[in-house]
């Protein structure tokens, strides 16, 4: 089944391109997550790349486009396979995509060492920001901490004195807690880590209203998230303890919270109501095109497509080096204002504090609090030798 | 000390969610000798049709009505289509065969109503709450599960027990073939038994649906769970498994909220962080290989009771 679906993709996909036998054309591979229940990050991204390139009437840089689009079942091994067959069979220019750090982490060397060029539309662990970062990787999201920091600061600057941090018992959870803390200088009451893919909340909620932090600060990616807003909600604690998250209240969850997420924090990096031209043309395209509001994931697909399509038409080709070097300058407007390249290839950008709302016409978004970070580059650019 | 009252209520609660699961389940692999894996994606299916009949009805009560129609449906094709063919299989075809009704079912799910998790609202007359702690409120939604479970454990009694069908449910648990030759049409029995059960699946997802997220593969946690649950409380039985159900939700929830403070005593802060968490999320497969080591047939074995 899965296969049929991926068969039905790529051919979709081919469909688009068109086929044409021209003489210079450009092969994308994209990896994503498109199984299981995490699939919705992977589609999101999938349609914003895949707008990005429908834009540019089916031609990045005016090179004839196919996209291979392959879900990796967020399995490191699977995805192992999977981009072996892309860089040797399909022989693709371009490696873009990958939603979660340990599918990048399996594919990342592989794909580097057969110097193919990589655009991380997602995963942003800290090693390949730092010690082992390559001249060959791109990214158009974050470096992972990043976005916990955020709230980290935000903690900070509203006197949040006391906090519980939540997290799921896993290394990204531990890395949330670990981000959140760089920045922040209150007092930590309790660090609750729970069982990853965990449905009730209830116990760990009873303790938080026990210990009555001023606010608390969590990373639950997907269902789990879902549980906890719905059950924090439900308890009457949204109104009472500020909840800070990343990851967990945007586009991909709120259809299932709805009210029960109007108002929680979260930090981000984009924003549907990020005010400048190239967003507002892009979620009113996408809504357009896919029916259903744009998150941050779809945002940095967008974002990947578009790079590709400004650094060829700068490089005037896909010659390598010189794509490349076309490719650090960043020569394309991203959705979330601005953006360049750091040492590292992980964007140096502004990051803000959102919340859930609901918007005039009934669907929920996530709006600009405020401003959190100014060209905010990651903390692991020191260690990379580039 | 409220606070141990209050996770003691809120693991009785995930105790009642859990029994919601499993009593079908249990009830199936006791009279019929059928391991069905596929219970885990009939209640993903119940909340899915809730969901569905909300959109059209906008009602959940009314939803509720048209989800329970749909899973007994799905419940009797799927019986008819697939399980029909395997009751005198060995268990193992039976765990292969209904494995890939799981994952037909996921991605059919995913195909028809898309990857990203969906709500169902709480009914109006039920989304109050009660404050129970300071600072801490009761959803009256979690008193209606508690009560909707003692609801499903009291039926299943008086059905079992008490009733023309239960006693014919009872015999043909023990002795199939015999039941068949005093005249009683057993294949008919074990449909009514599945679709019964396939009810309460869709029941439990109903019921779970407006405190859970609803997506695919929502289901395939809790039948791990399900079946700890119905494990330890010996498989078949009914009583087994209300009563394995309230212990696997109190030691869950016991668990998760002290073992860390427990860990803290004994070790390091920053171990204890570590071990903690370890400890709880395991607290109740060692406990089902406690009991399985003591009481291989479970704690209330159904033969027996």
């Amino acid at each position: 089944m899965k296969k049929l679906l991926t068969a039905a993709v790529t051919a979709a996909a081919l469909g688009l391109s068109g086929m044409s036998a021209q003489a210079e054309s450009l092969k994308i591979g994209f990896l994503a997550t498109l199984s299981g229940p995490p699939a919705a990050l992977g589609e999101h991204m999938r349609d914003g790349f895949l707008l990005g390139v429908k834009e540019a009437g089916g031609k990045l840089g005016g090179l004839d486009t196919e996209v291979v689009i392959v879900d990796d079942e967020l399995k490191p091994d699977v995805a192992r396979t999977k981009v072996q067959g892309l860089l040797e069979r399909d022989n693709v220019d371009i490696l873009a995509g990958v939603v979660f750090s340990n599918v990048m982490m399996a594919i990342y060397k592989p794909v580097i060492e057969s110097e193919t060029i990589l655009i991380s539309g997602n995963a942003g662990p800290s090693p390949i920001a730092g010690k082992a970062c390559s001249p060959y990787f791109f990214s158009t999201s974050w470096q992972n901490d990043q976005n916990h920091e955020v709230m980290g600061e935000y903690a900070k600057e509203q006197g949040y004195g006391r906090v519980i941090l939540m997290a799921p018992n896993y290394q990204a959870g531990k890395d949330s807690i670990a981000g959140f803390k760089r920045h922040y200088d209150g007092e930590v009451v309790d660090e609750i880590y729970t069982k990853l893919g965990q449905l009730d909340f209830s116990a760990e909620i009873a303790r938080i209203a026990d210990a009555k932090p001023d606010a608390i600060f969590t990373f639950m990616p997907g269902g789990m998230g879902v549980n906890l807003v719905k059950q924090y909600a439900q308890a009457g604690l949204k109104d009472t303890i500020p909840f800070l998250s990343a990851f967990t209240v945007d586009e991909t969850t709120l259809p299932a919270t709805q009210d029960q997420a109007v108002g929680l924090k979260s930090g981000s990096q984009w924003a549907s109501t990020l005010d400048n031209a190239a967003n507002k043309h892009f979620v009113e395209a996408f809504e357009k095109e896919y029916g259903y509001a744009p998150s941050l994931y779809a945002s940095q697909g967008y974002d990947a497509a578009r790079l590709i399509d400004g650094a060829l038409k700068k490089a005037g080709g896909k010659d390598k080096e010189a794509l490349m070097a076309a490719l650090a300058e960043a020569p394309f407007d991203s959705v979330r204002g601005d953006f360049k390249f750091n040492t590292n290839h992980f964007p140096i950008q502004d990051f803000y504090v959102v919340e859930g709302a609901k918007r005039d016409d009934g669907k929920y978004v996530v709006n600009v609090v405020e401003k959190v970070f100014d060209d905010q580059g990651d903390a692991y650019a020191a260690d990379c030798p580039m | 000390m409220t606070l141990l009252a209050v996770q003691t209520l809120n693991g009785l609660q995930l105790g009642i969610l859990l029994f919601l699961i499993a009593a079908g389940l249990t009830l199936v692999f006791g009279v019929m000798d059928f391991i069905n894996l596929a219970h885990g994606v009939q209640y993903m299916l119940g909340a899915y049709l809730a969901v569905a009949g909300y959109g059209l009805t906008g009602s959940f009560w009314l939803a509720m009505l048209l989800a329970l129609a749909g899973s007994l449906i799905i419940g009797l094709i799927l019986e008819m289509l697939v399980f029909r063919h395997l009751y005198d299989r060995s268990h193992l075809d039976q765990v292969l065969a209904t494995f890939g009704v799981i994952l037909f079912l996921n991605e059919g799910v995913k195909v028809i109503w898309g990857s990203s998790p969906l709500t169902l609202p709480v009914p109006e007359i039920l989304s109050g709450s009660i404050p129970i702690s300071d600072g801490l409120l009761y959803p009256v939604f979690r008193i209606a599960l508690i009560v909707s479970g003692l609801a499903v454990a009291a039926l299943l009694y008086v059905l079992v027990s008490w009733t023309r069908v239960g006693m014919l449910v009872r015999a043909g648990a023990t002795n199939a073939q015999m039941v068949s030759a005093l005249g009683v049409n057993i294949r008919r029995l074990f449909m009514f038994v599945f679709g019964f059960g396939a009810m309460l699946a869709g029941f439990a997802g109903i019921m779970a649906a407006p405190i859970l997220a609803v997506e695919p593969g929502m289901g395939d946690n809790l039948l791990i769970l399900a079946f700890v649950v119905i494990v330890i409380g010996g498989i078949g039985s009914i009583r087994g498994a209300f009563m394995a159900a309230l212990i696997v939700g109190l030691v869950d929830t016991i668990g998760r909220s002290l073992a860390t403070d427990i860990a803290r005593l004994l070790f390091p802060p920053a171990a204890a962080n570590d071990v903690g968490p370890a400890v709880a999320s395991m607290l109740i497969y060692i406990l089902m290989a406690a009991v399985l080591f003591f009481r291989p047939s479970g704690l209330f074995p159904a033969r027996a009771g």
